[in-house]
This record gives structure tokens, C-alpha cells and sequence, in this order.
């Protein structure tokens, strides 16, 4: 019951946001939000960590541009184009790194998405250094004019929701507690008759084609992909978001997302303020920084909140009410 | 002379070169698998501290102009103490944890040491001179060998071999392996694991640095050559399985002869090779070259 109110009141939330903040903003930390859900449904329900999620982030932006831009099709078209073949690098990039367990795996999907960084590289229609530039948003099923930002942050809103609501559905499903099984014991699960390794790939394929929702509907939304997204570091990123909220937590990397694009988005005010209150000039260069900062935080996270905001919150209050029913 | 349409003395060229590379891979990949063997822990940060060693090189000629064979020393050495004081204060408390969160916190001091780099020195690359001694090129005939770059590869190959003959023939490398087989075990005979395990990775990461002296006349000082390096080694560890020292130094190597071939007969895929090798291999031999099935 609780639960329905706090979704309730989140999309209230959801709603009412762009008249408080500034519309852009909002969409850009919905689409990582998506993102960092995506990328927990792994790593938090099915026990793998990976990271080359940029490289799902990534394509699907450059596909879903080129699409839209170039091959000149319409919104709906340019994302499911998109969306399906991040979906197929998933299943190839799965196909081979479910291969191998533990920390191999990890290394494996960051070499692959190292290679396809590579192809983006030395690619004609990613434009390499310069990027995709002057992606259209067009008009939502041939109608609604999506250059509004108003309009456009619902419909983004829409499909984030979808994304999650997909996620929350798999996590519950019985599909997603053998996941949990292989989790927790990858050998009993096997020995129970569970063909793990499919129900890996299929979580891999699952989890790659939402962060390709997440991919192509930023590039939508800013009008351009660079091979920032496709980059390492936005693995990293990722993986900071979903930490910093809270791994294996429903909303955590939702939180983890909001409070990662708003300090990088105030990172220099933050610098300044640091600068004005301790008069250490060198504050000021921190809004240029952002890789120092990040790393600080991904070393604050790993020893001292490994639950993560939302995981620390759970502990605190779930330990309250446990003590306050006795 | 020509093969295959290429002049070889082009050909010989680009060997040498991968050869240079498969070197920094052979250093690099041997001391991942070190490290890994003894704390169970992908160092993440072995690229970001073999960009320090070179940068504590330049740094050394610069600003004090000491030259390259002592910082050859030095550098190793004052990485060492930093990938120590790193074991000592932040690793230790993850060992009980998951792998995962070993990977991750060497990913953060990447980035930290990344974006100090970055901040003061920007992005473009420092020139380092190669040191006079080795300076020039010998005519051998049918090419012509610059001295440095073979140093490179003779130095390292020293430098490689004297590790896998410490690890697998002295009395040292024998309570390294029961370490990596058995902590609990080699501590009840009096074995003091925990120092092991901080010198190992002293160890681990003085290689990087001396990969990164080296390195530094070859190819310029800059704060990313580090981590541009140590995603291909990890495709490197992925294709020669961490199990073998002798076969991380063989992977190494052979890696970076195919990748100087490509960028003779195919420059297009050069940057992508390695890779592609990497999902063979797992296709036809999951468990790596010189890897065991667990």
C-alpha cells in the first residue's frame, strides 16, 4: 500500500517538474535515470557487472539520429530502429561475454564496447570527432510537433516510465527471481535445472535495449550524439549513478542519476561556493575537473556507503520498523 | 625487396613496433595477473599508474634534470610507495567484499588520477627525449633498428622473464604460489600474508611504471595514454587467462606483433584487432590461451 502512494506521488512529481525546473535538464536526467535502471537490472538483480553499457547508450543515440536526420524518418521509427539494434549488439556482445563469470565478464564487455567506440571512431555517418549534429525531433506520430520542450518532456517522461514500469515488471516476474537465484547461488541454480546462461543473455538483451531507449531519446532530446556517450567513462558514469543510489535498489538509481547530472551541472557554482567559504582559489577550476570529482566520489562510495543513498535509507528506516513492531 | 606488395623494410619497421607494444602488454598483463593472483583483484588503476611512471619521468627531466636511467630506478620505486600507501589505506578493506568493488575503487583512483594529471598538464603530450646513449639507429644490413626501441624490447623481456623465473624457481615465488592458492593455509605456517600481499602489489605496480619509463621516449607523456593502453590489456588477460605467467608474456607479445601487422596490411582495423581476436578466442576456447577451466 505504502508502495502505490510513493509511485503515486512520484508521478505527481513527474508532472508538476517542468514547471519548477528547466524542462532540458529534466529530460537529461530521466533518459540517464533510464539508464542507470537499465544498467541495475544487471548488475543489481542478476549479479553482473558490466561495463560497456556505453556502448548500447552510444549506438542507439548514433542510430536514432542518423536515422531521423539522414534516412529522414519519423520519431516513433527512429527510436524502435534504434532501441532494436542496441538490443542486437546485446545479444552479440552477450553471446560472448556470458562466456566467461566474475570479473572476466566485466573485462569482456568493456573490451567489446572499446571496439565499437573504435568503429564510432573511424565511422562515416558518426561524423568521428564532430559528432552528429542537427538531429530533428519531428512530430510524434505525425502529429504533436515535439519542438516544444513541454511536449517533449512528457513524451519523454512517457516512455521513461514505460522503461521503468518494464523493469519493475521483470524484477517481480518469475522470470526475474531465477535471475535472483543465479545471483545470490549461480551453481544451485544450475543445479536446479535452470539453463543459467539463457536466462543471462536474455536479462543482457533486456537491460541493453532500455539503455538504448535511454540513448536514443537523449539524442533526441539535445539534438546531437558525440562519442562522449560511447565512451569508457560513460560506462563509468553509469556505474557511479547506480552505486551512488544504491545497487540492487528499485528507485536507487533513479536518485543516483538526479544527484550525478545536478552536481555535474553545479559543479562550478559548487567550486565557487567552496572557493568564497574556504578562500582556496584552486576551488574554482573544480567545474573543470569533472573526471577528479567523480573518481573522489566513486573511492567515498566504495569504502564508506556501499548501499548507497537509497540502500542507506532502507537500512535505516527498515531497521526502525522492524524494531518498532516488536 | 618486397612482401606482398610491402616494402620490408616498412614491414620490419611495424614489427618492430608491435613488438614495442606487445612488450608494454607483456609488462602490464603480467602484473594484472600478479596482482590478481594474490589479492583477487582487477587493478584498474594499473593503466593510470603506468601513465604516472612516465609522467614521473618527464617530470624528474624537467623539473630537476635527473636523467632517464635514474628515474628508470626511481620511478618504479615511488610508484611502488604509492601503490602501497594505496593497498595499505583503501584496498585492504575490500578483500572480504564481493571482486567487483576492488574494480571499482581502483576505477576511481583512475579517474582522481586522471583528472590531477589533466588539470595541470592538459591533455596534449609532453616530448620526452630518448636518452643519449641510446639515440640513433644501427644498420643491420637488411634494416634499420633504432637502438631505443630495441632496448625497449631487450629490457623488458629481462625485466618480464626475471619475474616469471622469481615466481616459478625461488623459494620466494613458491610462498607466492601457496598465497594464491591457499592464504589461510601459508598463515598457519607463519607465512606473514598480509605484507606479501601489500609487496605484491607494490610489485604489480612498480612493473607498470617501469612500462611507463620506458615508454615515455616512444610515444608522448600525456595523462590518457594510460587508460587507452589498459582496456586492450585487459582484452590481452581475457585471451591469455590469467592462470600462466609465462603465457601472459607469450600473449603479450604475440598481440603486438599482429597489431604491427595489421597497421601494415589492413591500418584500418588496427585499433580494433585485438579485440576481435578476444571474441575468437572466447568462441572457440572460453577459458583464454593459457587458461584453466574452473
Amino acid at each position: 500500500m505504502n508502495k502505490k502512494i510513493a509511485y503515486g506521488i512520484a508521478l505527481i512529481l513527474l508532472l508538476v517538474a517542468p514547471q519548477v525546473a528547466y524542462p532540458v535538464f529534466l529530460m537529461k536526467v530521466l533518459c540517464f535515470a533510464l539508464f542507470a535502471c537499465a544498467f541495475n537490472l544487471l548488475i543489481g538483480f542478476t549479479g553482473l557487472l558490466s561495463f560497456g553499457h556505453a556502448a548500447f547508450f552510444g549506438a542507439a543515440g548514433y542510430v536514432t539520429g542518423w536515422v531521423l536526420r539522414d534516412a529522414g524518418w519519423s520519431f516513433e521509427a527512429g527510436i524502435v530502429v534504434g532501441v532494436a539494434v542496441s538490443a542486437l549488439i546485446g545479444l552479440v556482445m552477450g553471446m560472448l561475454a556470458i562466456r566467461r563469470q566474475g570479473i572476466y565478464f566485466t573485462m569482456i564487455t568493456l573490451a567489446l564496447a572499446q571496439m565499437l567506440y573504435f568503429v564510432f571512431v573511424q565511422a562515416k555517418f558518426t561524423g568521428g570527432e564532430d559528432g552528429l549534429q542537427g538531429v530533428p525531433r519531428g512530430k510524434l506520430l505525425g502529429m504533436l510537433d515535439l519542438g516544444s520542450d513541454m511536449t517533449m518532456y512528457y513524451v519523454v517522461a512517457a516512455l521513461c516510465v514505460c522503461g521503468f514500469a518494464l523493469i519493475v515488471r521483470t524484477i517481480h516476474s518469475p522470470f526475474g527471481q531465477v535471475l535472483k537465484a543465479i545471483k545470490e547461488n549461480e551453481a544451485r541454480a544450475v543445479s536446479l535445472g535452470y539453463d543459467v546462461d539463457r536466462y543471462k543473455l536474455l536479462a543482457f538483451v533486456l537491460s541493453a535495449a532500455i539503455a538504448g531507449l535511454a540513448g536514443a531519446t537523449k539524442t533526441v532530446v539535445i539534438g546531437f550524439e558525440t562519442l562522449t556517450d560511447a565512451h569508457w567513462t560513460m560506462s563509468g558514469l553509469v556505474v557511479l549513478m547506480t552505486l551512488v543510489g544504491g545497487l540492487g535498489t528499485m528507485v536507487g538509481p533513479i536518485v543516483g542519476a538526479l544527484v550525478i547530472i545536478a552536481l555535474e551541472d553545479k559543479l562550478g557554482d559548487i567550486g565557487n561556493w567552496l572557493a568564497d567559504v574556504s578562500h582556496l582559489d584552486w576551488f574554482r577550476t573544480l567545474g573543470d575537473s569533472v573526471t577528479l570529482v567523480t573518481g573522489f566520489i566513486f573511492i567515498l562510495c566504495v569504502l564508506l556507503f556501499r548501499k548507497g543513498i537509497v540502500g542507506e535509507l532502507v537500512s535505516v528506516f527498515g531497521s526502525r520498523r522492524a524494531s518498532d513492531s516488536h | 625487396m618486397e612482401i606482398f606488395g610491402i616494402p620490408l623494410q616498412a614491414m620490419l619497421g611495424q614489427l618492430l613496433l608491435g613488438l614495442v607494444n606487445g612488450s608494454f602488454y607483456a609488462m602490464l598483463s603480467l602484473g594484472l595477473a600478479v596482482i590478481f593472483g594474490l589479492l583477487n583483484v582487477i587493478n584498474f588503476a594499473h593503466g593510470a599508474l603506468y601513465m604516472m611512471g612516465a609522467f614521473l619521468a618527464w617530470m624528474g627531466m624537467e623539473y630537476f634534470g635527473i636523467n632517464y636511467w635514474c628515474m628508470l630506478i626511481a620511478a618504479p620505486l615511488i610508484v611502488a610507495a604509492f601503490g602501497i600507501l594505496i593497498e595499505r589505506t583503501m584496498l585492504r578493506w575490500l578483500y572480504k567484499l564481493d571482486h567487483l568493488y576492488g574494480l571499482l575503487l581502483t576505477f576511481g583512483i583512475t579517474l582522481m588520477l586522471e583528472g590531477i594529471f589533466r588539470s595541470v598538464y592538459g591533455v596534449s603530450g609532453q616530448p620526452y627525449s630518448v636518452p643519449e646513449a641510446l639515440s640513433g639507429a644501427t644498420n643491420l644490413g637488411f634494416m634499420i633498428l633504432p637502438n631505443y626501441r630495441a632496448w625497449v624490447v631487450v629490457a623488458s623481456l629481462v625485466v618480464c622473464f626475471a619475474t616469471w623465473f622469481v615466481i616459478e624457481k625461488t623459494k620466494l615465488g613458491a610462498y607466492l604460489r601457496a598465497g594464491t592458492e591457499n592464504p589461510k593455509l601459508v598463515e598457519a605456517f607463519g607465512v606473514n600474508v598480509p605484507l606479501m600481499v601489500t609487496l605484491t602489489y607494490g610489485f604489480g605496480v612498480a612493473l607498470a611504471a617501469f612500462a611507463g619509463v620506458l615508454a615515455a621516449p616512444v610515444i608522448q607523456v600525456s595523462p590518457l595514454m594510460g587508460s587507452n593502453l589498459i582496456i586492450t590489456v585487459f582484452a590481452v588477460v581475457v585471451i591469455g587467462g590469467m592462470g600462466s605467467i609465462l603465457g601472459s608474456i607469450l600473449t603479450g607479445l604475440g598481440l603486438g606483433v599482429i597489431e604491427g601487422l595489421t597497421r601494415v596490411f589492413y591500418p584500418e582495423l588496427s585499433a580494433t584487432v585485438v579485440f576481435i581476436i578476444m571474441a575468437i578466442v572466447l568462441m572457440i576456447r572460453p577459458a583464454g590461451l593459457f587458461g584453466k577451466e574452473k
